[in-house]
C-alpha cells in the first residue's frame, strides 16, 4: 500500500543571510523524500551598492554582509583590494587580523553549539554557551571597540593596536574559554541528550561531500582535511602551526566534535601569534584609486570558505564586486544530508551546516491530495521535533 | 491603572522577525535574553508565533520580497500591540537604504513605537528600549 506524499515548504524566511534558503520538502509519513531549495529570496542588492562606494566606504558595507562572519568578510575584501594594489601589509597587521579572525572563529562556534542544543531541545546547555560566549564578546568589544561589527580591518593594514594589557586580558579570557569547551565537549562525548538527537543524522559520505562542493566544518566532519588556512595561508597563516581538525563520523555530532575541537585550534593560534607578535607600523597608507586589474581573494570564515572577486578600473570605485559565502556552498550537500531523514531531524540537520537559520523560519506544509496547508513556524517545529523524539 | 494596562506593561512578550539585515542585531537581541543580561527576568519573553505576542521586534531594512510578510505578521499580532525598530537599518535602511531592492526603514510599512539606534545597538540599548516602551504604555 502506498502512501500519498506530502510536500511541506520550508522557509523562504530566512532573512539572516545574503543568500536565504528556502526548502520544499516532500515527505512520505515521517520521511523525507525529496528536497528542492530555492535560494536569493531576500535579497538586498549588495554588490550593486558595493559599485557605488569608494574602497572605503566599502569596507562599512560588506562588513555588513554578514553580522557572525563580519571580519571574515572585511578580510577578504581587504586580501583582493591589497593584491590588486600590490602592496603587502606589514606584519603586526597580519597577526592582528589573524588574532581576530580566530576570536570570531571561536565566537561563531560557541554561538553555534548554544543554537545546536536549542534545536535539540537542550535549553540548559543554550544557556551555558550564551553565557560564556559573553567572554569572547567582551574580548572583542576591548579589542575593536565594537561587540559584533569589529572594523578592524582596512585597506592596507588594521586600525587598533593590540597592546601589552590587552593581550594580558586576552591571555585569561582563553583560559577561561578553553576550559569552558573542554567541559562542553565531554558533555557532547557522555549525554545522551545529544547523541541520541545528533549521532547517524544527517549522514554526508565523503564522496559527496567532495562531489557537492561542501566548505567547512561540514566537509571536516565527513572526514576530508580541507580548510583555506592550511592549503591557501593567508594573513599569517603560513608562520603559525595548527592542526585541521577532521571526524569522520559524516554525522551531525561529528560537525559538533569539529567545531568543538577547531575552539582549542583557534585558541592556541592566538596564543602563538600574541607570543610572537611583530614590532611596527599596523598599517601604510595606500593611494585611494586603485589601478585596473581583478583578483580572487579565499578565506576560511567559521562556517567554510569564502570566495570573493574583485575587478576595478581605475578609479576609487570598484567595477564589479562578487561574494560567495560559505553556505551556499553547503546547499547541495545540506539537500543530500535531508533526504531520508526524519521531519524531526530537519531543524538540527539544517543547523548543523551553521547557515545562521535559527529564529523565525516558517514552514507551510501542503497536503497534496486535500490541498490543505497549514504553517508551522521555525519554533513550532522545533517543539515537534522534541515532542516526536519524546514518545520514542 | 487598570488591570488590563497592569499586566500589558508587567510581562510584554515579543515576536522577533528580521526584514533583511545582516543578523548583527539579531545576535543582539538572542543575547539579550541571555543568562548575562537576561531581559526574561522582566517578564519578557522572545515567542515563535506572532499570535501570542504583545510586541513586534524588527530587525533590519525591509527588502521588496519581505515586505508582504512583514505586514503579515505586524496584522497577526493581537491588539494591543507595539513595534519596537532595532538597529540603524530598521530605522532608516542605513547602508542598505539606496539598494534598489530595499524600501528603507520599517516605518516605511508598519507604524513604529520605539526606536532603538546603534549598529549593532549593544544588548543593554535594546532593554532601554523595551523599558521604554513600557513607559510608554503605562502613560498611554
Amino acid at each position: 500500500m502506498s502512501y500519498p506524499t506530502i510536500r511541506i515548504p520550508f522557509g523562504p524566511q530566512h532573512p539572516f543571510h545574503i543568500e536565504p534558503e528556502y526548502f520544499m520538502f516532500e515527505v512520505d509519513g515521517e520521511r523525507v523524500v525529496s528536497v528542492t531549495p530555492r535560494i536569493g529570496y531576500v535579497h538586498r542588492g549588495i554588490e550593486k551598492a558595493i559599485e557605488d562606494r569608494t574602497f572605503i566606504q566599502n569596507l562599512y558595507l560588506i562588513e555588513r554582509i554578514c553580522g557572525i562572519c563580519s571580519n571574515a568578510h572585511t578580510t577578504c575584501y581587504t586580501q583582493a583590494i591589497e593584491e590588486i594594489l600590490g602592496v603587502e601589509i606589514p606584519p603586526r597587521a597580519r597577526f592582528i587580523r589573524t588574532i581576530i579572525a580566530e576570536l570570531e572563529r571561536i565566537h561563531n562556534h560557541y554561538l553555534w553549539l548554544g543554537l545546536a542544543a536549542h534545536e535539540i531541545g537542550f535549553e540548559t546547555l543554550f544557556m551555558y554557551t550564551w553565557r560564556d560566549r559573553e567572554i569572547v564578546m567582551d574580548l572583542l568589544e576591548m579589542v575593536s571597540g565594537n561587540r559584533v561589527h569589529y572594523a578592524m580591518n582596512t585597506i592596507g593594514g588594521v586600525r587598533r593596536d593590540i597592546t601589552p594589557e590587552i593581550v594580558e586580558k586576552i591571555r585569561k579570557g582563553l583560559d577561561a574559554l578553553e576550559e569552558r569547551m573542554r567541559y562542553y565537549k565531554k558533555i557532547a562525548m557522555t549525554e545522551p541528550t545529544i547523541s541520541k538527537r545528533t549521532a547517524g543524522i544527517g549522514i554526508l559520505k565523503p564522496k559527496d561531500a567532495i562531489a557537492l562542493c561542501a566548505v567547512g566544518p561540514t566537509l571536516r566532519a565527513s572526514g576530508i582535511k580541507r580548510d583555506v588556512r592550511a592549503d591557501d595561508p593567508y594573513i599569517a597563516y603560513d608562520e603559525i602551526p595548527f592542526n585541521v581538525i577532521t571526524y569522520d563520523g559524516c554525522d551531525v555530532i561529528s560537525r559538533l566534535f569539529v567545531r568543538c575541537d577547531e575552539v582549542f585550534e583557534s585558541v592556541n593560534i592566538i596564543r602563538y601569534a600574541m607570543d610572537r607578535l611583530p614590532e611596527g607600523k599596523i598599517r601604510i597608507k595606500v593611494p585611494r584609486r586603485v589601478p585596473e586589474g581583478e583578483a580572487v581573494s579565499r578565506v576560511e570564515a567559521p562556517r567554510g570558505e569564502l570566495i570573493h572577486y574583485a575587478k576595478t578600473n581605475g578609479t576609487t570605485k570598484p567595477e564589479r564586486y562578487k561574494v560567495r559565502s560559505p553556505t551556499l556552498g553547503n546547499i547541495p550537500s545540506l539537500c543530500k544530508m535531508l533526504v531520508g531523514g526524519y521531519i524531526a531531524d530537519i531543524p538540527i540537520i539544517i543547523a548543523g551546516i551553521d547557515p545562521c537559520f535559527s529564529c523565525t523560519d516558517r514552514m507551510a506544509f501542503v497536503n497534496v491530495n486535500n490541498n490543505k496547508q497549514w504553517i508551522l513556524s521555525g519554533e513550532e517545529l522545533r517543539r515537534y521535533a522534541i515532542k516526536w523524539y519524546q514518545k520514542e | 491603572m487598570g488591570l488590563l494596562k497592569w499586566g500589558r506593561t508587567k510581562s510584554p512578550w515579543i515576536i522577533h522577525f528580521n526584514t533583511g539585515g545582516c543578523n548583527a542585531c539579531d545576535i543582539e537581541v538572542v543575547a539579550a535574553l541571555m543568562p548575562r543580561y537576561d531581559i526574561e527576568r522582566f517578564g519578557i519573553i522572545i515567542r515563535g508565533s506572532p499570535r501570542h505576542a504583545d510586541v513586534l521586534v524588527v530587525t533590519g531594512p525591509v527588502t521588496r520580497q519581505v515586505k508582504d510578510r512583514l505586514v503579515r505578521i505586524y496584522e497577526q499580532v493581537p491588539e494591543p500591540k507595539s513595534v519596537i525598530a532595532v538597529g540603524s537599518c530598521a530605522i532608516s535602511g542605513a547602508p542598505f537604504a539606496d539598494c534598489y531592492n530595499v524600501y528603507g526603514g520599517i516605518d516605511t510599512v508598519i507604524p513604529v513605537d520605539v526606536y532603538v539606534p546603534g549598529c549593532p545597538p549593544k544588548p543593554e540599548a535594546i532593554i532601554n528600549g523595551i523599558v521604554k516602551l513600557i513607559e510608554k504604555l503605562k502613560a498611554g
